[in-house]
């Protein structure tokens, strides 16, 4: 999922400060798995938000929404008919779902309450770890299912650096070495002299280098 | 012989080759590079020049070694893959060349994280594996990375770091093999004071012949204090320091301890002499660079082959 979590009050409080009529939206998606902009935390933002500014002495008045996709045209169509009644959206999604309601609605403002952090999996109970970097060409099928695009802190595609210190990574002891992990895959499924083949420089341009990305489906595209 | 490097041409000669390495200042301080090199000259075949090294930005090795160059020594440039996607270091690698630096030492670098500016962002366009097979690619096919043709390709002495102390131990000597196939000339090990564990890396390098195909030099750094030998213990990552030799540091008083660190290195540097598989010494004697003459006098190494 995509992760996120919400910003410091003050920021979104700085951002919305010249409105008198916000629609907070959240998404029904990964934010909501992630406890960062769901339903419950557009309640908890909306509370927080009038509080806080009735000490300031300010009537904030919020309308509260939660979409089942905010990076989805046909459900941002919902907020057209609330839109006209505020001067402007606090989006609770990722930063998809944020610029989707700025494309879709030109002429309001639109501020993000949360940081979009990455993709990741929920390790335990309220914890999250990235997992993916969207490189755009997988190489899990020779890493024995350990990405270490994302998870190597140098993205290394060769082997551990000298850093790698007791299943660690160097760059703290709370992050495990992702070569570590790679290799003990790796035996477990009797594949270590896979680790010889050296892994050529990699083409970057299937990631964010070769410019914005876009899929084209010709079977489904409109 | 595959370049005009004076490195490989003390190996090529079969003598124990000695390098040492200069740290660039931070600022724009020539004086000081040449200060540094000027201690090691007649006592080292090559200076390696570090490249931002723990992330801390500096003069560019580049500038450094050209200095280096100018001073009719042999530099050995680093580089490391962090600051520099493959555009930049292979037109690095033009421009030293041009300039008569024939050796490099390709690293993929500390981590931003450790260093002066830990909010830049990290390139790591290769790893030091791939940046190998780059450096030999463009002198041996004559070919850039992309695949265009060179006109008049750099010649490059191409050497590789070895870290016989980081885990899993069991992939270390897989990954001097990865850099060996990648085209590794020469190694540079990561600073020895556990030899046991050392020796028992040289074992899997020498069963697998490896030791026949590149030159391995044992990295060597002198404690200059207790401090020191315990920092080195505890605080970075993938260094292995037996308790023994903290203890015996520990054991001597304060102005003793530099003398004793110096003597240890000497010790250990003899021993690994003896050691099959081992083709010569890196001494990073680290802002020391005036101990290096005598480290390399008092372990039999001086004076240096003229080749």
């Amino acid at each position: 999922m995509i992760t996120a979590e919400r910003k410091p009050i003050q920021e979104i409080m700085d951002y919305i400060r010249p409105f008198g009529r916000i629609l907070l939206v959240g998404c029904n998606e990964c934010v909501t798995v992630c406890a960062a902009g769901g339903r419950k935390e557009v309640g908890l933002l909306s509370s927080a938000l009038q509080m806080a500014f009735m000490q300031e002495g300010k009537v904030l008045d919020v309308k509260e929404m939660t979409l089942e996709r905010q990076c989805d045209p046909e459900y941002v169509e919902e907020l057209a008919g609330t839109i006209n009644q505020v001067d402007a959206v606090l989006s609770m999604a990722c930063g998809c779902g944020v610029q989707e309601v700025a494309r879709r609605f030109k002429e309001k403002p639109v501020f993000p309450a949360v940081n979009t952090k990455f993709m990741g999996a929920s390790e335990r109970q309220g914890v999250w770890a990235e997992r993916c970097q969207g490189c755009g060409d997988c190489v899990l099928g020779l890493t024995g299912g350990v990405c270490p695009i994302a998870r190597c802190s140098k993205r290394l595609l060769n082997g551990p650096c000298g850093g790698s210190s007791g299943g660690k990574c160097e760059i703290n002891p709370e992050v495990e070495c992702a070569w570590q992990l790679i290799w003990d895959r790796l035996k477990a499924l009797g594949l270590e002299k896979r680790y010889e083949d050296i892994a050529p420089a990699k083409d970057w341009r299937a990631s964010r280098d070769g410019g914005p990305r876009r899929i084209i489906r010709e079977d489904l595209a409109s | 012989m595959k370049t005009q490097s004076a490195l490989e041409k003390v190996l090529a000669a079969g003598h124990l080759a000695v390098t040492s390495e200069c740290g660039p200042p931070r600022g724009a301080m020539p004086e000081k590079i040449k200060e540094k090199a000027e201690l090691l000259r007649g006592y080292v075949d090559a200076i390696n020049v570090t490249d931002n090294q723990t992330a801390v930005v500096r003069m560019s090795s580049f500038a450094a070694c050209l200095i280096i160059r100018q001073m009719g020594l042999n530099p050995v440039l680093q580089m490391v893959t962090r600051d520099r996607n493959r555009l930049a270091m292979q037109s690095d690698i033009i421009g030293a060349y041009a300039h008569g630096i024939d050796t490099m030492l390709c690293l993929t670098g500390d981590h931003p994280c450790f260093g002066d500016h830990p909010m830049a962002a990290n390139v790591y366009d290769l790893d030091s594996i791939q940046f190998v097979q780059m450096v030999r690619t463009m002198r041996d096919e004559g070919r850039f990375q992309g695949g265009d043709e060179i006109q008049s390709p750099p010649k490059m002495f191409i050497g590789a770091a070895a870290n016989p102390f980081g885990d899993p131990f069991e992939l270390r000597v897989a990954r001097l093999a990865k850099k060996v196939k990648a085209g590794a000339d020469f190694i540079q090990t990561q600073c020895i004071y556990d030899l046991e564990r050392f020796e028992k890396w040289m074992e899997g390098v020498r069963d697998r012949g490896l030791d026949e195909k590149v030159s391995i030099l044992a990295g060597v750094t002198p404690f200059k204090s207790a401090g020191m030998a315990k920092y080195m213990k505890n605080k970075v990552p993938g260094m292995s320091v037996p308790d023994a030799l903290i203890k015996r540091m520990s054991g001597v008083a304060k102005d003793k301890q530099a003398e004793e660190g110096i003597t240890i290195c000497v010790e250990t540097m003899h021993r690994l002499k003896e050691m099959k598989g081992v083709r010569g010494f890196h001494i990073m004697a680290i802002e020391w660079e005036q101990k290096v003459p005598e480290i390399v006098e008092r372990a039999g190494l001086y004076p240096r082959p003229s080749v």
